[in-house]
Formats: structure tokens, C-alpha cells, sequence
């Protein structure tokens, strides 16, 4: 079953089209990865399948309904979003940061409650950053920081998560530990990734090539020599772990 | 909610200490207990026998300076924490965004044009200068990089401010009497002589007016902590929202200019502070800098009157000397956050 989709998608900007009649549906409890070269349009699909832009063309289904008709709060009550670097200057307690998660459940007659704290407390366990809860944000890791982000998106409590390159600018250590909180996450995903050997861990890949969908299925489907010859101009070939029999790529420039 | 009502009291009570020693210091110092009861006199028909010149100069002349100086502190800190909230810029201010120099040119023109009367047509060409100005530095911010860059829209701001410090210059040059220009240039720097109820009834309204408002927003404001798209993925809607606010903050920081001039610096200042005691959560964020504001532009407004005898120093001055080195402090200390 889709829980979000979309047809036609394109997107503009002073005549430079970042995105061309994309179509793709993502479905319910699947981790959907979106790789594609620099500039292909991974970041730019993400935020208009958020809402957080306004597409030229097309359109965005959320459970069945038009994006641009629903509320900013009842889309947030549905998806969240994890930026690429989002970043403040604001001495910022990590536990009120990811408290902001609870913004689209809050109102002047739904005050912060007990439960609030609790689903605080365990977005922040779920990303195993419990021990985080007091620190100021500026005195954090870049791992630390991506961690936060997450568990406020979680805080969000979406049926849907969006994550742009999460694990970019992380060491290795990090990178992996990031991709492993996101992948025992309980809720669809959609993950814009670098790193295509971490994208061969995604139930489904959508290739973008610039601001086209070019394939969308299975990664080892999908990420063939032939398309990484094609769309990211590398030769590659996959070899096979001893110690997993996992499949892993190595490229040739 | 016991805990908020104690602290909203204890907030009044703070409040209107301040407003008392205000008026009770002075170069004819009026004993506090003096001062309650010319305002029990007044208020509840007391009855206490009283010098009706200390009774008039508290009353008429201390009192509502007190009252417009705390509404004016207040209001500015607001401003203050709005913008820079919104802008994500820890140096936006009402005054160094150049939203004041428009405020003033507004009012001058309405004064020397002699358009509609009284306060209210003054701060409506404080409004409409206001948001004028706010519009083209913002505009200009943009044209020339991002307006979320930290520089580029103090520069901008810095830009507008000369320009409309200019206009104003222009106006009074060309159209007013050096009797006129005296006054107006006295009053662009700040002056809190002659004002009396009128502007009290103005002042203060739109001060809490303001107030609630924000705190109304104060999760929207919460939730821009990481920037615009972080606050509408957290479901604000953001252009609503900043709409709303700044133009919020354009009427506060218009009106105040149209009754006391261009304060600078108090929205910088104090938000500041406000956020080193209490953090950066705008539901006590909000009500902590309106009252730091205000007991800040009493106690300036007390030294303006009291530093040299027999004259007194226009306040913005004062909130200058004091600001200006702040100002200073958060540029180095951004530095070493780095």
C-alpha cells in the first residue's frame, strides 16, 4: 500500500529544471533509498515530497490526499523531516530540541503533558542519546547532532520518516551507527544516501540522474554495472563478502 | 498553573516598584510613600493632603514618563526577541535593522506635512515608514545573498538606516521652521519629555497588545530554533507566521518611535541577557526580556534625567553607552563560539 506518492513531479527555479516529471510511490514500512549523482535532484525531491516547497508541476499524495490541501500541523502529524545540516546558534538544551518534535501535537488546549516527556524520552533513547538529554547543543558532535535531529523527528511520532543524506560529514564509526538507528526504525523511510554500498541495505532504490527518475526497485535490481556506468560514470563491479556472502561494490574510476 | 499566577504577580509587583522608584527619583525626589498616595488620590479618591505641585509632577509629568518608558521597554525587547528569532540573526534589533530610521521618517514626514493630528496619525506614518524600511532591507539582503546570512542583512540594515536617517535630515532641512527641527531632532534621539496620558493609553496597549500576541506564537517561535524548513516540517506556517510577527514587531517599534523617538539598542541588549539567565524557550523568554526592557528604559530614563543637574540627556543616549558595548561583547563572543 502507498502511504505517499506522486505524479508528474517537476520543479523550477528561474528556468533551470531541478526536477522533471518524477512519479514514484513509496510504500507502507519499506526503506526507500533515493541515490543519484551531485546536483540530481535527491534534495530537492525530498522537500517537495515534504511539503516544504511548492512543486511547478504535479503533485504529492499523503495517504491518499493532495499535500498542498492539507495544514502545515497535519502534515507534520504525519511525516517528519531530517535535514541535511540544520544548525543553530541558540544555546539550546538537547532535551528542548528534541521537545520542538512535539510542536504539531501542541496547542492552547493540548499543553505539554506527562506523555509528552515520555515520548521525549524514549525518541531520545531510540537513538540511544538518553545520556545527551542535558547538554547544549554547541557542545556536541556532528554524530551527536544528527542523532538529536533524528530522535526530534521521531519525537514527531510520523507514520513517515525523510531523511536528507543523514550520515553526511560523519566518520566512518558514525555513518554506520546512524544508518543502523534509522534502519530499526518502526516507520516508512525515505533516505536520500551518498554511500551507495549503504544503499544496497534499502528495501527499494529510486536512481535520479539529473532531476529524472531513470529506475526505482530492488537496489542489486536496479544499481547494475551498466547503470553506474550510465548515470554515475564509474565501472564498477560487485564482489561477494567470505564473511557474509552480502554483495558489495567496488568501483574503477 | 498556581506557579505562573505567582510569578505573574510577582512580576507586577516587580513592575510597579520600578515605576514607583521612577517616579519617586528625580531632581526634586519625591518620598515613595508620597508618590502612593497622590496614585491612591487619583485612583480611589483617597483623600490625602497633599502639595499639589507634587501632586501634579507626580501625576502629570513622573508618572506616565515612568508608564511610557516601561511600555517602551518592553515593547522594544519583544521586537527584539522576535526578530531575532525569526531571522535567525542574534544581532537583528529593531534599530539596527533600520526598522527606526523608517519609523522616523514616517513620523517626520506626518509632523511636517501636517497630515491628520496627535499621536495616532503619527504613529501611522511611524507604521507605514516602519514596514517600508523593514521591506527594503530585507530586499536588499536578499539581492545581495542570502537574507539568512548573519552580515549580509545587518549591512543591509546599516544601508537602510542611512538612507532613511538621510530622508529624514532631507525633510526637516527643507521643511522645517529651526524651531521645528530643534524639537524633532531633540525627539529623534530619544526623549521621554512631554509625554503625557495620550500616549500612555497608546503606548501601553500596544506594548501588551504585542506581548500577547508573541506569547501566543511562542511554540512557532520555539520552532524555528533550526531555521525556516525545520519550522514548518515541525508543521508552523511559516510565511503566516512571519508575516504576522514581523509586522507585529513594525507596529510596536513604529509606535514607540512615533511617541519616544529612536531608542536603539534595548532589543539587542536585553533579549540577550534574558536568554543567558532563562534559555532560549520563548514562553519565558518573552515575558522576562518585556520586563527586563522595561525596568532597563526606567532606569535610563531616571540616569537621563538625574546624571547632569538641571539638564537632561536625551535617552537614547544612554541606552547607546550601555548598548554599544554589548553590542561589541556578542560580536567577540560569536567569535569565540566558533
Amino acid at each position: 500500500m502507498s502511504v505517499l506518492s506522486c505524479s508528474n513531479l517537476t520543479f523550477r527555479v528561474r528556468g533551470a529544471e531541478l526536477l522533471s516529471g518524477v512519479a514514484l510511490e513509496v510504500l507502507q514500512g519499506e526503506t526507500l533509498g533515493i541515490v543519484g549523482p551531485n546536483g540530481a535532484g535527491k534534495s530537492t525531491l525530498l522537500k517537495l515530497l515534504a511539503g516544504l516547497r511548492e512543486p511547478s508541476a504535479g503533485e504529492v499524495l499523503l495517504e491518499g490526499r493532495r499535500l498542498g490541501q492539507m495544514t502545515r500541523r497535519t502534515i507534520a502529524q504525519k511525516l517528519a523531516v531530517v535535514e541535511q545540516q540544520a544548525d543553530t546558534d541558540d544555546g539550546i538544551r538537547v532535551f528542548d530540541a528534541v521537545a520542538l518534535g512535539r510542536t504539531p501535537w501542541l496547542s492552547a488546549l493540548e499543553p505539554w503533558s506527562r506523555s509528552d516527556d515520555e515520548i521525549v524520552q524514549q525518541a531520545l533513547s531510540d537513538v540511544d542519546a538518553v545520556h545527551l538529554r542535558s547538554r547544549i547543543w554547541r557542545s556536541l558532535s556532528g554524530g551527536e547532532r544528527q542523532r538529536v535531529h533524528i530522535a526530534r523527528a521521531l519525537a514527531q511520532r510520523p507514520q513517515i520518516l525523510v531523511l536528507d543524506e543523514p550520515a553526511n560529514h560523519l566518520d566512518i564509526q558514525h555513518q554506520l551507527a546512524i544508518l543502523k538507528v534509522v534502519q530499526a526504525l518502526p516507520v516508512t523511510t525515505l533516505i536520500a544516501l551518498h554511500d551507495l554500498n549503504q544503499a544496497l541495505k534499502c528495501d527499494r532504490l529510486a536512481i535520479l540522474e539529473r532531476g529524472r527518475l531513470v529506475d526505482l526497485g530492488k537496489p542489486l535490481d536496479v544499481l547494475t554495472p551498466q547503470r553506474l556506468q550510465d548515470t554515475f560514470g564509474v565501472r564498477a563491479h560487485y564482489l561477494t563478502d567470505p564473511f557474509d556472502g552480502a554483495q558489495v561494490l567496488r568501483f574503477h574510476s | 498553573m498556581i506557579r505562573s499566577l505567582v510569578r505573574l504577580s510577582l512580576v507586577g509587583a516587580i513592575l510597579v516598584a520600578a515605576v514607583i522608584a521612577g517616579v519617586a527619583i528625580g531632581e526634586t525626589p519625591i518620598e515613595p510613600g508620597v508618590v502612593l498616595q497622590v496614585l491612591a488620590n487619583k485612583l480611589w479618591a483617597a483623600g490625602h493632603v497633599l502639595d499639589p505641585i507634587d501632586e501634579g509632577i507626580v501625576w502629570n509629568y513622573r508618572l506616565t514618563r515612568a508608564l511610557v518608558a516601561a511600555a517602551c521597554g518592553a515593547g522594544l525587547a519583544t521586537c527584539g526577541v522576535i526578530l531575532q528569532s525569526l531571522l535567525r540573526n542574534p544581532l537583528a534589533d529593531p534599530y539596527l535593522l533600520g526598522i527606526s530610521a523608517g519609523a522616523s521618517t514616517g513620523a517626520v514626514m506626518v509632523a511636517l506635512l501636517g497630515v491628520g493630528a496627535g499621536v495616532l496619525s503619527l504613529s501611522a506614518g511611524a507604521f507605514v515608514g516602519a514596514v517600508t524600511a523593514f521591506v527594503l532591507v530585507i530586499l536588499l539582503a536578499r539581492v545581495s545573498g542570502s537574507a539568512s546570512g548573519t552580515g549580509q542583512i545587518i549591512l543591509a540594515g546599516i544601508a537602510g538606516s542611512q538612507l532613511f536617517n538621510a530622508l529624514t535630515a532631507f525633510l526637516i532641512t527643507r521643511s522645517a521652521s529651526s524651531e521645528q527641527a530643534r524639537g524633532i531632532m531633540f525627539w529623534l534621539l530619544g526623549n521621554l519629555g512631554g509625554v503625557r496620558w495620550p500616549s500612555v493609553w497608546l503606548a501601553v496597549p500596544v506594548a501588551l497588545a504585542g506581548l500577547i500576541v508573541c506569547l501566543w506564537h511562542r511554540r512557532a517561535l520555539d520552532a524555528f530554533t533550526f531555521g525556516a524548513d525545520s519550522a514548518a516540517s515541525l508543521g508552523i506556517p511559516v510565511r503566516q507566521v512571519q508575516i504576522l510577527l514581523i509586522g507585529c514587531a513594525a507596529l510596536v517599534t513604529a509606535v514607540m518611535v512615533s511617541i519616544v523617538g529612536s531608542i536603539g539598542f534595548v532589543g539587542l541588549v536585553i533579549p540577550h541577557a534574558a536568554r543567558l539567565l532563562l534559555g532560549t524557550g520563548h514562553a519565558r523568554l518573552l515575558p522576562a526580556s518585556a520586563l527586563g526592557g522595561a525596568l532597563f528604559l526606567i532606569a535610563a530614563d531616571v540616569l537621563s534625567r538625574t546624571l547632569i543637574k538641571g539638564q537632561v540627556i536625551p535617552v537614547g543616549v544612554i541606552t547607546a553607552l550601555v548598548g554599544a558595548p554589548v553590542f561589541a561583547l556578542i560580536l567577540i563572543s560569536r567569535r569565540n563560539a566558533r
